[in-house]
């Protein structure tokens, strides 16, 4: 069975600059894989590279097997590929529940509809309700998206990527910027998302990625150094140096 | 007045959205000295909702939708004086349809921009435009302007009178259809999207929403009714001229949308009543320096009331509510 998504040999160079150098990368469906790498180790541009919103200077990038370097970001949404973002980004003068029904309405296909009114259409009221119901937002649907905390923001983020029922999905630092009781809260809805999506997540709070992933592959200077079990890695001597070490000594 | 959009909404007609129709009514009934005023008006609020759309929903930046409006006016006028096409119902088919088959054109290179470039492309159609207009002598009269228009009586039956009457029904009805249609469509699905492009067009991307097709679909849309309003200016003055497709219609356009209140539906309604009646008062009052006024005004909204006049009026019952 081919892996959930794939690059081949995927480089990225921004004139003299390498950013993304050969990589190999696979994701295997169900996984729950973690991408770490100290500042500037190319983290967000792979992601960006997966995603389409960078098109690679040479390499491939595989969804379920099929070739999708040449398909552009909202062909690779359609596709089953799914993402939430670093830095929130929402739609910030609308509701939580307007947030994630949009992106339900453009997956099932509602959203080129122009005569009926938007609150009529149930299904997708519905759908976006019990997302946030599962992350333990409900509560919130009729606030504005701008007046919740940042941590709940967070969750709105991810409830946008899910009602897009992603095959995949990329979380890039989920937990960024968000007090560590509410990290907690984060980590509790990560781990209930259904077992069948492969996730990569980008995180630099390495205690939750270590309690969240079972596969870490490590970045530095936009290529991979290794990958392996949170076991393998914590013993790596190479990580140690380029990236723990900095911390632990 | 703002009403919010989308899957939350309460899409149901308001007592107050009753009023503006309400008031179109009376004033053929109690101020039939100005129904030709009033035909221009009603003109104007339809070729306002047109840009509202897109300005106000969208977030598209234009300072060239007359090219819509002068399309529409000109391609029914010419259809008139040279094929005597003298239907009005065929006139606003035809000049809303080219003004359309433009408004997919000129859009399909202007929505590949955005913020100022994409301000100084309209501009540019705007001005391709009239100079087309201008160059094209035979066809539209050229500087004099398309002269010798002939309108046939609505259906057969209604004649165009004198006294307006006709003409201003005929703008209302047309009105109405141009307001119902945009309100069903700012309400639906689509239109919640429009709202997500505006507000974050890059989150609606990755989400998988064809951000630049359906952007297109409200542009050419938007021109359609430009267009229509177009033809109902060249039907109720028999004549086109070429200031039609200048930058003054656009930009008075613009500061009318502005000043009655961007993004609200009816700040298109309330805009260029304000604005005419501010003319109106100011050229009486000040002759030579009446645009001074328009100009003050308009910076005046623009610092301190940025939903114009409706902003004003959502405000003050805000603070009434709160008080008890």
């Amino acid at each position: 069975m081919s892996a959930a998504l794939e690059t081949r040999l995927l480089c990225k160079r921004f004139g003299a600059l390498t950013v993304a150098e050969n990589i190999n990368f696979a994701l295997e469906p169900g996984a729950r894989h973690a991408l770490i790498g100290p500042n500037g180790a190319g983290k967000t541009t792979f992601v960006n590279l997966l995603t389409g919103r960078l098109a690679p200077s040479s390499g491939q990038v595989m969804l379920a097997g099929e070739d999708i370097t040449k398909v552009g970001a909202p062909g690779r949404v359609k596709r089953g590929l799914g993402r939430t973002f670093q830095i929130n980004t929402l739609f910030r003068n609308m509701s939580v529940l307007d947030n994630v029904a949009l992106g339900v309405a453009e997956r099932t296909g509602v959203a080129m509809r122009f005569w009926r009114p938007a609150a009529k259409y149930s299904e997708v009221r519905d759908e976006a309700l019990a997302l946030l119901d599962s992350l333990g937002i409900a509560d919130e649907a009729r606030r504005n998206v701008a007046d919740l905390p940042y941590g709940k923001q967070r969750l709105v983020e991810i409830a946008i990527a899910l009602g897009l029922k992603p095959n995949v999905l990329l979380l890039d630092e989920p937990a960024a910027g968000v007090p560590t009781l509410e990290s907690e809260r984060i980590l509790e809805a990560l781990a209930k998302l259904p077992k069948e999506m492969a996730i990569l997540i980008i995180e630099h709070d390495m205690d939750l990625v270590f309690r969240f992933a079972s596969h870490i592959t490590v970045l530095v200077q936009g290529a991979v150094l290794c990958e392996g079990t949170p076991t393998e890695i914590r013993a790596d001597a190479r990580v140690r140096e380029v990236y723990l070490g900095e911390r632990h000594g | 007045m703002r009403h919010p959009v989308g899957y939350n909404a309460n899409h149901r007609l308001r007592l107050t959205e009753y009023l503006p129709w309400v008031l179109a009514i009376a004033t053929f009934f109690f101020l039939g000295d100005y129904l030709s005023l009033g035909a221009r008006v009603l003109t104007y609020i339809l070729f306002a909702l047109s840009l509202d759309l897109i300005v106000g929903y969208a977030g598209i930046v234009t300072l060239g939708h007359a090219a819509f409006f002068g399309t529409g006016a000109y391609v029914a006028g010419v259809l008139s004086v040279k094929v005597g096409l003298t239907d009005p119902i065929l006139q606003v088919l035809a000049g809303a349809a080219a003004a359309g088959v433009l408004g997919v054109i000129t859009g399909a290179v202007v929505l590949r921009t955005r913020a100022l470039t994409q301000l100084m492309l309209t501009l540019a159609v705007a001005a391709l435009c009239f100079e087309v207009a201008n160059k094209a002598n035979s066809l539209t009269g050229g500087a004099d302007g398309l002269s010798g228009v002939n309108v046939a009586p609505i259906l057969g039956v209604f004649k165009f009178d004198m006294f307006g009457k006709t003409a201003y029904l005929w703008c209302l009805g047309l009105l109405f259809i141009g307001w119902f249609i945009v309100r069903r469509l700012v309400y639906s699905p689509f239109g919640a999207s429009l709202t997500g492009i505006h507000q974050n067009s890059v989150r609606m991307q990755t989400i998988g929403a064809p951000v630049y097709t359906r952007l297109l679909m409200v542009y050419a849309f938007s021109a359609v009714i430009a267009g229509a309003a177009g033809v109902l200016l060249m039907q109720t003055s028999q004549f086109v001229g070429l200031n039609v497709l200048g930058f003054e219609p656009s930009g008075e356009l613009l500061v009318m949308l502005t000043l009655g209140g961007v993004g609200r539906l009816y700040g298109a309604f309330v805009g260029p009543i304000v604005y005419l009646i501010a003319q109106d008062y100011l050229a009486k009052q000040f002759p030579e320096y009446w645009y001074f006024g328009i100009g003050l005004l308009l910076v005046l909204v623009v610092m301190f009331a940025r939903g114009g006049v409706l902003g004003i009026i959502d405000a003050a019952l805000a603070r009434l509510r709160r008080k008890p």
